[in-house]
């Protein structure tokens, strides 16, 4: 206790402790304001709603027409009807009439303006993220496999986001653009010089403006940030209570997560002093332009030279000086960041297809099954082949089991047949046609894999096995529970077949995953069967459900699994032995015991498994099978 | 709490009447000007308001008469205006920031409570909630209830004064025009409070839509294998798009209905104005109304326009603030179901030995275990074996006394471990988890979780003790390489190797492992052992495990099942009983042989 008390309340940042969570939280980035190419790229998919654009641009011009006319409105009333020699109240009605013109005018293109932009820009959202994700669905798998999700996710959501609010953004600029001309215009209409005086508040609140917003920009920045921060250590606390409970971390937690709210507070505070200061620049402004308007205005009314109306008419302008100002300044802001977004949506967009059904190829219809590997030489890295003129047939029906140390090729060799990528050389054949001639859609459905990670979908237990095939009945569904022994727990959970799974199956043991994963594999019910069996270790329980399943699954199949279990390997009909990305013994069981090579030598130092046997071993083993064979 | 804020508060209050009064200033000060600059004889002014009268009076008493006293008026009247304004401009300044403050310091405080509130809450309680929706408390109800302070509290009296004023000062100027010129007042008010309220029931709905897409979306590319292997492109394409078309539906009506509020509050100003101007105008023609006092009933009503579209987000701001607030407060009453007793002591450590006394525990009525009794002893260990589900996990979870015993006890060196304190009982025990949780920080930081404080050298040799640090010193950033959510991603294996790093820093009298050698290769087990044994001599251990190659040499095995030990005694002794653990020996050790995947395979 004595140690320890020192440090609870020190409010010291161990050494081994950041208040940081990780080297890389997102800062903005802010770039070019303006990119051509991003421009008349969003253009292409903006220009699918041209003619409701067009409508919303009207609209935007007919808004901000009528929202300058109405002042001027105001001024015709106090000047040709209520004015002390033409007290009319005929010419009152009349102007009456105009004014709730303009009134509707104003309502409906109010109404249109917001509706049309606000539903094309959620549409063009859409458009674009839908775009995105298609291409994600057929780029090459080497592209997924070296890309972060995170990073994608990003750009799926936030990046599509940013370019939704540069449409909205765009739109409404040019309304506040034609605003502010404007009232400008209609100002030096009304009377040039009082219009010149008064506008000069303009420009210095333009200045002011500029100068302001990059700090406001940092400090709300700084706030978002440091905002994130605390939310992510909450976050991360609540996930790993248990490690910070049994490794009592509590008491620095606390202390380091008070530093990081603390540093928010600040934050958040010095945001509010630059946000609010503001308000009095404006006010100071807005005074001075009154101020100047009835003294210089006022004047001028008495010296007959301007009507009353223009006065009252300027200082309705005057109020409305601020906002278009407000939002063109922010404008430039979306637009950077709306530019950095499109070039990272495009970057996707752009990733070639690499392997693409060709013109002419053929749907595969009934097929026998069979698989011929014929001179493959296949690598994900030019010149590094993972693969070296590989040779060797799969009858129809036949289960081939793949064994060979890690970075042999056995997964390259599975992800061939399904063509997850294409070879260098050679052929891949299932069914006796090349991989390459037929469409990828119906090689698919002849060809199933179960993986070693069993991945699960949320949705339920049923709709997990069902997956893709939408025929399948619910008798089917539960038949191949059935035969892979998995309707049993399945049963036993909360609301059996209907039980909701969480977050890839977590609520799930590794086993039973397994087994949900095979179920499904019989449902799609494809010719050729590819798995990887599952290194971890289950308990031995689950492990023999998963072995009778194995045989289950396999029936009047095509197999190809990547054996670990001797149990698994021993049952096949035929052994490949990969080493080094080539096949060096073949045959089954008993003639590769027989053979006395690599395989015999493994088997006989009686592991389970043949990912038990300590490297060291195999190594060994491998030396002593090259000098049995040479 | 409220104590100090009480002076903000109070600036805040005074900054509000200040702000309202000079708010409310302006209308008056330009209707007064127009009726000024409308004057026919110059020497005469035309003002009606009898306080602008007084004002213009009492400063031409300072400064002394000007030769003209229209324009005298005007220039007063101008300055007077600047002054309103600049005043305005300072006083909401104030104001707005007060408000902000107090809401910052209220959501600092709540964050600081509710955070120091989980981790003193216990593992039954963290077990039956669900972690999103702690976290969601912990972001957006703190958040909810800041923001309520900070807009709704001070806003509100603000609207009050200034909409109260305003009233008092248009109705008692002209009754009719005054209740004109009010008459969007309601339907503002109404319509944006009703919108506000629509658009947030609504974006809950959206943010539950979306949350689905992200599922779709994030399930379709990490399972992007799957999605290939069963050319099922076309059915997660049908899945996003019935998601995507949920959230364009919802995000439509969000579109719809601030589309139809703000034209709508528009035109009802609008029209209230034109009223304004017809009825008023009428009256100017009659001549018992000056442009200027109809003028100046234009400039209130655009005064108040703002503050009045504004009740909308104050009452959306109480709506949420008290739904938030009761959420949040749910779970700062909460009691932790294990604390430290007043009496607790620290554990004092002589021996390290562990008992178990008969020890009985369930969750919700039901008996989870039952009838537990052993004794670990410093240098010997103990291995406990069962069928998944039998409570093998649950006996490790008692020992740092994440939950306690219905009946029974467990005492370390004879102290009963709910006499003494949490704090010190977890420093003597190491539990090394199945589950590891990776923090996101480097792979030191993670190791030295336990004792931020230890030397680099003791972090290394505890890495190299788990058989992880060859691993480590091979990453490009060593010991720095970031891990966890938004790092480096370890194997299963790495990551429990990780966790037995961190438990062996922590020298602790006794360790638990609970299944934390799952993932990880019978070889490196083997190595992980072997290095090991120099450090367990003088400690107690528990291996909890389905893999009996890693419990075979421990000291007692006790084999449970359905909670209760049915077989115990050495590996030896165990194999000579031909019971459940010789049975689960034979299965382990010399898989069946008797059944084949083949072509011909049938079960036999």
């Amino acid at each position: 206790m004595s140690v320890k008390a020192t440090h609870e309340r020190s409010h010291e940042i161990p050494p081994k402790a950041s208040i940081k969570l990780g080297p890389t939280l997102d800062e903005e980035v802010f770039g070019a304001a303006f990119s051509g190419q991003v421009v008349s790229r969003f253009i292409k998919y903006v220009a699918a709603y041209k003619v409701l654009l067009w409508v919303a641009i009207i609209s935007v011009l007919v808004f901000t027409a009528s929202s300058i006319a109405i002042p001027l409105i105001v001024r015709d009333i106090f000047d040709s009807a209520l004015s002390a020699d033409t007290l009319s109240s005929s010419k009152l009605t009349t102007m009456m009439v105009v004014f709730l013109t303009a009134v509707g005018f104003n309502f409906v293109s109010n109404y249109l303006q917001e509706l049309i932009v606000g539903r094309v820009a959620e549409r063009i959202l859409i458009d674009m993220r839908r775009a995105m994700y298609t291409h994600l669905q057929v780029i090459s798998l080497s592209f997924m496999d070296r890309t972060e999700i995170g990073k994608l996710m990003a750009r799926l959501q936030g990046d599509v986001a940013a370019l939704q609010e540069f449409l909205q953004t765009a739109v409404f600029a040019i309304g506040d653009f034609v605003l502010l001309v404007g009232i400008i215009g209609a100002m030096i209409y009304l009377d040039w010089r009082l219009g010149l005086m008064t506008l000069a508040v303009v420009p210095v609140l333009f200045i002011i403006r500029i100068i302001w917003l990059p700090y406001a920009r940092q400090a709300f920045l700084r706030a978002r940030v440091t905002s994130s921060i605390v939310s992510g250590a909450l976050a991360e606390n609540i996930n790993g209570i248990r490690a910070v409970q049994g490794m009592s971390r509590e008491y620095v937690n606390y202390d380091l997560f008070d530093i990081r709210a603390t540093d928010n507070l600040r934050a958040a505070n010095r945001a509010s002093k630059i946000g609010v200061i503001m308000l009095p620049i404006v006010d100071t402004l807005t005074g001075s332009a009154m101020a100047i308007i009835v003294i210089v205005g006022g004047f001028f009314v008495l010296g007959g030279s301007i009507e009353v109306g223009v006065m009252v008419a300027f200082i309705l302008f005057v109020q409305r000086f601020f906002d278009p100002i407000r939002s063109l300044t922010m404008h430039y802001n979306v637009l950077q960041r709306a530019m950095a977004s499109g070039e990272r949506i495009f970057e996707v967009i752009d990733v070639p297809v690499d392997i693409k059904d060709k013109p002419d190829a053929i749907e595969l219809d009934e097929i026998d099954g069979s698989i011929k590997f014929e001179d493959v030489t296949f690598g994900y890295l030019p010149d590094q082949p993972i693969l070296k003129n590989i040779n060797f047939e799969v009858k129809p029906g036949e289960t081939v089991a793949l064994v060979g140390p890690t970075g042999s090729g056995k997964t390259s060799t599975t992800a061939l047949v399904h063509r997850f990528y294409d070879i260098w050389d050679g052929s891949v054949k299932v069914g006796g046609h090349d991989v390459r001639d037929v469409t990828q859609q119906s090689l698919g459905k002849h060809v199933s894999m179960v993986l070693q990670e069993p991945f699960l979908f949320s949705g339920t237990v049923y709709e997990n096995i069902r997956y893709a095939k939408d025929d399948t009945t619910r008798e089917d569904v539960v038949a191949a529970a059935q035969a892979v022994g998995a309707h049993e727990f399945i049963m036993k959970l909360p609301n059996g077949y209907e039980t909701e799974l969480e977050q890839r199956g977590g609520n799930l043991s590794l086993g039973q995953r397994q087994l949900i994963s095979f179920a499904r594999a019989i449902v799609a019910d494809a010719k050729i069967l590819v798995l990887d069996e599952a290194t971890a270790s289950i308990d031995s329980y689950t492990e023999m459900l998963i072995q009778q399943a194995l045989v289950r699954l396999m029936e009047g199949r095509t197999g190809m699994v990547i054996a670990h279990r001797l149990a698994t390997i021993r049952g096949a009909d035929r052994i490949i032995v990969l080493q080094d990305g080539e096949i060096i013994e073949m045959g089954n069981h008993d003639e590769l015991m027989e053979m006395g090579g690599l395989y015999s030598r493994l088997y006989s130092m009686n592991y389970a498994s043949f990912d038990d046997i300590p490297d060291e071993l195999i190594a060994e083993a491998t030396k002593a099978a090259e000098g049995t064979s040479t | 709490m409220a104590l100090q804020y009480r002076w903000r508060l109070f600036f805040g209050l005074i900054a509000i009447f200040l702000a309202s009064g000079f708010q409310l200033a302006i209308p008056i000060l330009i209707g007064s000007a127009v009726d000024a600059a409308r004057s026919l004889d110059e020497s005469t002014v035309e003002i009606v308001n009898p306080a602008v009268v007084g004002l213009i009076d009492s400063t031409v008493d300072i400064f002394g008469e000007g030769s003209n006293p229209a324009r005298t008026a005007l220039i007063i009247i101008a300055i007077y205006l600047f002054i309103a304004s600049v005043g305005r401009g300072l006083s909401a300044m104030f104001q707005n920031y007060m408000g902000e403050a107090i809401g910052q310091h209220i959501g600092y405080e709540l964050r600081m409570l509710y955070y120091e509130k989980l981790q003193r809450l216990s593992f039954s309680y963290h077990a039956g909630v669900h972690t999103g929706d702690l976290i969601t408390r912990g972001i957006i109800d703190v958040e909810g209830v800041r923001m309520f302070v900070q807009t709704a509290l001070l806003r509100t009296v603000f609207l009050m004064v200034l909409i109260g004023t305003g009233m008092y000062l248009m109705l008692s100027e002209d009754l009719v025009l005054g209740l004109i010129s009010l008459s969007f007042v309601p339907f503002v008010a109404w319509h944006a409070t009703a919108a506000r309220l629509k658009l947030r029931s609504n974006w809950y709905q959206l943010q539950e839509k979306l949350s689905a897409l992200t599922k779709v979306m994030d399930e379709n590319l990490g399972g992007i294998r799957v999605v290939r292997a069963f050319a099922s492109q076309d059915y997660e394409m049908k899945k996003f798009d019935d998601a995507s078309n949920e959230t364009l539906r919802l995000a439509n009506v969000q579109v719809g209905i601030r589309a139809t509020n703000i034209s709508l509050m528009g035109v009802a100003f609008m029209v209230a104005m034109a009223a304004v101007l017809w009825v008023g105008g009428l009256k100017v023609i009659d001549g018992t109304l000056t442009p200027g006092e109809l003028t100046q009933f234009i400039a209130f009503m655009s005064i108040l326009l703002q503050p009045v579209r504004q009740i909308g987000m104050m009452v959306n701001g109480y709506a949420r603030g008290s739904a938030t607030g009761v959420r949040l407060f749910q779970v700062l009453d909460l009691e932790p179901e294990i604390q430290d007793k007043p009496s607790a002591k620290d554990l004092e450590l002589t021996n390290g030995i562990l008992e178990f006394h008969d020890v009985k525990f369930g969750y919700e009525g039901e008996n989870t275990l039952e009838g537990i009794s052993f004794k670990v002893e410093p240098g010997h260990t103990v291995g406990i074996v069962g069928p998944p589900g039998s409570g093998k996990s649950t006996i490790a979870h008692l020992v740092p006394r994440f939950y306690d015993p219905i009946e029974g006890h467990i005492t370390i060196d004879g102290q009963d471990l709910r006499d003494v304190t949490l704090d010190s009982l977890r420093k003597a025990v190491g539990v090394v988890e199945q589950d590891t949780f990776l923090f996101t920080a480097s792979v030191a930081h993670n190791v030295a979780y336990g004792d931020p404080w230890a030397p680099d050298d003791r972090v290394e040799s505890a890495t190299h003790y788990a058989q992880l640090g060859d691993y480590i010193e091979r990453l490009p950033g060593g010991y720095d390489t970031t891990i966890g959510e938004r790092g480096v991603s370890l194997s299963g294996g790495q990551r429990q190797r990780l966790s037995i790093a961190r438990s062996i820093l922590l020298r602790p009298k006794l360790i638990v492992f609970d299944d934390s050698t799952a993932a990880i290769d019978a070889a490196t087990e083997q190595r992980i052992r072997a290095a090991l044994t120099d450090l367990t001599t003088d400690r107690a251990t528990i291996i909890i495990s389905h893999r009996l190659s890693s419990l075979m040499h421990a000291d007692e095995i006790l084999f449970i099942d359905h909670g209760k030990i049915i077989e115990r005694g050495t590996h030896e002794e165990l194999l000579a009983l031909g019971g459940h653990y010789n049975d689960l020996y034979e299965l382990q050790i010399r898989p069946s042989e008797n059944y084949s995947i083949g072509s011909d395979g049938e079960l036999s």
